[in-house]
């Protein structure tokens, strides 16, 4: 099958849909790619690139939607590329579909099979194909760029010649994807991070980032919604949150908010009040101004300055990494597409019996098939950890014990005093002596070595070869045969024992 | 041809060297000098009886010695470090079937002259002798057969296995008072063979109901036994070179058996009344996991690999059934010339005996200075990047410390999900040895290599 990457139309989009080494593995995979003219120009992809990989490179946007099987965009298709779009295509592409009805309507109209890639399953299976954590990840980590750009100091604190530069104090709202990414550029940056989320189980994440996370004093309230993103939480919840902020905005530099609720408008959560309070060349970068801000005075797509804050809402952060995001995003495509052609023969297979398939198909044949049925398992383990469980109580070691056992011994030690002859106690004193000799030099074998120790032992126990011995002069021929049968016996263990533990030691080397 | 003395003298020669031999054995470096003093002692044992004690039947004597100690050589020169638990088992059985020839031997010699209560005790340790040595060798056979494969390896457990164990016990008791009865007055035959196919029965009985991976408990307690019934020959012969020898070695497999119980959190009494993991109940409780695992290929594994900077292989004795230590030594190698700082841990229990891994690893010339003993390296996990559990799955098990109503909870274990990425090579989602579903396979950052580790660890091989 043949797939077709155009180029963007959407104006400012610099991302392409694939790259010059994933299409060398899409063709490994069997399949044909074709590339429009300049297509990957603004990601600095070159035509020569996508050749040299093996591409048709079609100067053309209309041959190529013609001929193309699969059509792989980054961006919904515009009204014109939905002209070109034939029934037996498929799409794949950022879609929208929870927010764009009227284009999910013009793609079942169409016939063609359509999927989504922001409506793949968030399950761990999925995870390679998730493109938008990719995007998230990007978005983050460019929104510390940004704000170091309109941020007139360093990020870093430094003592040098000229004075003390103060790191700067960085808060992240939000801390999933984009924010952990956020959280981890500026850390390396050298800013003193805090983080929060309404979420207490990404607490362990943050920290381990080496930020801190802001704990609201609040009990009996989680936020995380279905699939691991966050939910709306209740009215006090959302209070205590405010003055948080509120008092945060006062010491920090720069805030970066990732808060996004899917399917509803970001929830306000930096208000005009606090841009006010914060210090005069403080930055605030607003990932969710596309669904109206979490900041109050953020405008979409636009750098405004109030109160000497500067308010960032690009909309576009990935695109702003146009060759890292285009890279990710290809090589999302590409598990999506191995997914898809499990026989690795160059033939799409859209199996509406698997489950990462069904949720991202959203049209296909003519008929809607969005919003799929709720995944069976959700990305985070259900949590309905109850109390834990009663620890144990470390069970005391009990005195009577060991003494009724040494009492034991001791009797039994006096009984065998009082009857048995001396010879014997000669020969029980060397026992016991050689018992705790033992058991000193035991202890001291390195665990390494145990195997080495059971067969060296081995031999060494075969020295009953002495008691064979001393039989084998017995006149009784009975006895001199078991005992010459004995003395074989144990020489194959006295040599093999040995032998075979000079063998191991041998092998032991640095 | 010498006197007394001098066989005396060499006695105690040799039970200083057998000393010096298992003292050696506590690090690697002097481990080798350490054979070659257990080999001198037994040379001069040998040798100071042959000349001080026998007086005839020198060609038997000769023959038996060479046919024996050729059959050792090879069977040392032959054996696959792979087959070492086999190998140490059927030796095992060797001396036990030794202690009861000698034992059998001793009663029937006319010329022994012991009366009253010398006679009494000389026969409670001719007793001891045939009993402990019987139940070494039939018990050490049946390991045998089971670490080859020869039969099946998991319990079996007859109903009221506990009660006929015990009447075994009271029988051997029995007869055994019938037996120094009897010998006082010239006879005793018949006791002694009865005790002898008793205490084969239940050698071969107690084995039997032994699983896989309780082993190396087995094959240690084993070893005592061997031990003590070269000590209960020692008495009975009035030999204080055997009884040394003997209890060092009683000690030594006492004190192995002791470390491999206390490395799976049971009591001794518990493994060796077996039929562990078929426990009704016992084996549902916790075993009810379930999750989404993540399964990946070579190449991706090789990539993880390549990329990382600490990496902790925990093998099993998965890697001992596909033989794969060689290819792990290729891949070890290959990421340290990458700069890689790779490292093994190793469980206690890993394997079928002590010390298995460490044997199959040196044999593979992995360095011992990066095998790692578990209490060494648990604590390094978080700051592992990549951790490779090869075939093994009870010892990694975090049920262990998480679940109080596990079978194994308690058990010591390598915490490997606490290092940053799992990769779990294995054939199939089967249950351990425990029978209890391990939660590490469901954990968001474990990935499953599925496939024989061998194969897989050559794909992996490959692509780095």
């Amino acid at each position: 099958m043949k797939i077709g990457v155009p180029r963007e139309i959407h104006a400012g989009e610099k991302r392409v849909a694939t790259t010059p080494d994933v299409a060398a593995q899409l063709i490994e995979l069997g399949f044909g790619v074709a590339v429009e003219t300049d297509a990957g120009a603004r990601a600095s992809f070159s035509d020569e690139a996508y050749a040299a990989a093996g591409c048709d490179v079609v100067e053309r946007s209309k041959d190529l939607w013609a001929a193309a099987d699969v059509i792989l965009k980054v961006r919904a298709p515009e009204a014109g590329e939905l002209a070109m779009l034939r029934p037996e295509q498929t799409l794949i592409a950022f879609l929208a579909p929870g927010q764009n009805p009227e284009l999910l309507g013009k793609l079942t109209a169409s016939g063609a099979t359509a999927i989504s890639m922001d409506s793949v399953p968030r399950i761990s299976r999925a995870q390679k194909l998730d493109a938008l954590s990719s995007m998230a990840n990007i978005a983050g980590y460019r929104a510390v760029v940004e704000a170091a750009q309109h941020f007139g100091r360093f990020f870093t604190g430094q003592i040098t010649a000229a004075g003390r530069i103060p790191p700067a104090k960085v808060l992240v709202i939000g801390a999933g994807v984009a924010g952990l990414s956020a959280i981890g550029a500026a850390k390396s940056m050298g800013a003193i991070v805090r983080a929060f989320d309404t979420r207490p189980e990404v607490a362990e994440q943050v920290e381990s980032m080496d930020a801190e996370f802001l704990m609201l004093d609040f009990e009996g309230e989680d936020g995380a919604g279905e699939g691991g993103y966050a939910k709306v939480m209740s009215d006090e919840f959302i209070k205590a949150e405010m003055a948080l902020f509120a008092e945060q905005a006062k010491d920090v530099d720069i805030i970066i908010t990732t808060a996004l609720i899917p399917g509803k408008p970001a929830p306000r959560l930096v208000t005009a009040d606090m841009v006010r309070s914060m210090k005069d060349g403080s930055v605030i970068v607003d990932l969710a101004a596309e669904t109206g801000g979490n900041c109050e005075l953020t405008e979409a797509d636009k750098v405004i300055e109030r109160n000497g804050v500067t308010i960032i809402g690009y909309t576009d952060l990935p695109s702003r990494l146009a060759a890292q995001s285009s890279q990710l995003y290809a090589t999302n495509l590409k598990h999506l597409l191995t997914e898809l052609c499990p026989e690795k023969n160059g033939q799409i297979d859209v199996n509406m019996e698997d489950e990462v398939i069904r949720g991202a198909t959203i049209c296909i044949g003519g008929e809607t098939t969005w919003p799929p049925p709720p995944p069976k398992i959700s990305a985070t383990p259900a949590r309905a950890a109850p109390a834990p469980a009663p620890v144990p109580e470390p069970k005391k070691p009990s005195v009577i014990g060991p003494i009724v056992a040494i009492a034991l011994a001791g009797l039994a030690l006096l009984g065998l005093g009082a009857v048995a002859p001396p010879s014997f106690m000669a020969h029980f004193t060397v026992f016991v002596l050689a018992c705790f000799v033992g058991y000193m030099v035991i202890w001291n074998v390195t665990p390494a070595l145990h195997t080495p120790l059971m067969s060296v032992t081995n031999a060494i126990s075969s020295i009953i070869v002495i008691g064979a011995l001393l039989q084998i002069s017995s006149p009784v021929s009975v006895i001199m045969w078991i005992a010459g049968f004995t003395v074989m016996l144990t020489s194959v263990n006295i040599a093999g024992g040995f032998a075979v533990t000079r063998r191991m030691l041998e092998m032991f080397r640095k | 041809m010498i006197s007394s003395g001098i066989v005396t003298v060499s006695y105690i020669a040799a039970t200083v060297l057998f000393i010096l031999a298992l003292g050696g054995l506590s690090n690697q470096e002097t481990a080798r000098r350490g054979n070659w003093y257990g080999i001198t002692g037994m040379a001069i044992a040998l040798v100071a009886t042959v000349l001080g004690v026998v007086t005839r039947h020198y060609t038997i004597l000769l023959v038996a010695l060479l046919i024996g100690g050729s059959v050792g050589i090879v069977l040392a020169r032959r054996v696959q470090m792979t087959q070492m638990p086999e190998l140490v088992a059927i030796l095992h059985s060797l001396v036990g079937l030794a202690a009861v020839a000698v034992g059998f031997a001793n009663f029937m010699d006319p010329a022994s002259h012991f009366t009253g209560v010398d006679l009494t005790i000389h026969d409670i340790e001719t007793y001891l002798g045939v009993l402990i040595g019987a139940v070494t060798f039939s018990g050490s056979v049946i390991a045998f057969l089971k670490l080859s494969a020869r039969i099946s390896g998991s319990p079996l457990t007859l109903p009221g296995r506990h009660w006929l164990n015990l009447a075994l016990l009271v029988a051997a008791i029995w007869f055994g008072g019938q037996f120094v009865l009897q010998s006082a007055g010239g006879g005793g035959l018949i006791p002694l063979i009865a005790m002898t196919v008793i205490a084969l029965l239940f050698g071969v009985h107690m084995v039997m109901a032994i699983g896989g991976a309780d082993m190396p408990v087995v094959v240690s307690m084993l070893n005592s036994y061997s031990g003590w019934a070269a000590a209960a020959t020692g008495f009975m012969l009035s030999n204080d070179l055997l009884i040394v020898t003997g209890a060092l070695v009683g000690s030594s497999g006492a004190i192995l058996s002791y470390i491999m119980c206390r490395a799976m959190n049971r009591r001794f009494l518990a493994v060796i009344a077996g039929g562990f993991g078929t426990g009704g109940g016992s084996a549902a409780a916790g075993g009810d996991v379930e999750g989404e695992v993540a399964p990946i290929d070579a190449q991706e594994a090789a990539a993880l690999l390549a990329n990382a900077k600490e990496v902790m292989i925990v093998p099993g004795y998965g890697m001992a059934v596909a033989q794969a230590q060689h290819v792990v030594y290729e891949i070890t190698k290959v990421l340290r010339e990458k700069g890689v700082n790779v490292r093994f841990g190793i469980h206690p229990v890993a394997g079928r005996m002590p010390g298995h891994m460490n044997v199959l690893l040196a044999e593979a010339r992995v360095p011992y200075d990066i095998v790692y003993e578990m209490d060494e390296i648990n604590d390094d996990f978080p700051d592992v990047d990549v951790s490779v559990v090869i075939g093994a799955n009870d010892i990694v098990n975090p049920s262990a410390q998480e679940v109080p109503d596990s079978p194994i909870a308690g058990m010591p274990v390598l915490e490997v999900w606490k290092g940053k990425i799992t990769i779990v090579l294995k054939r199939s989602m089967a249950t351990g040895y425990a029978g209890v579903q391990n939660p590490l396979f469901f954990k968001d950052n474990t990935r499953m290599l599925f496939g024989d580790a061998k194969d897989s660890l050559d794909a992996v091989l490959k692509a780095l």
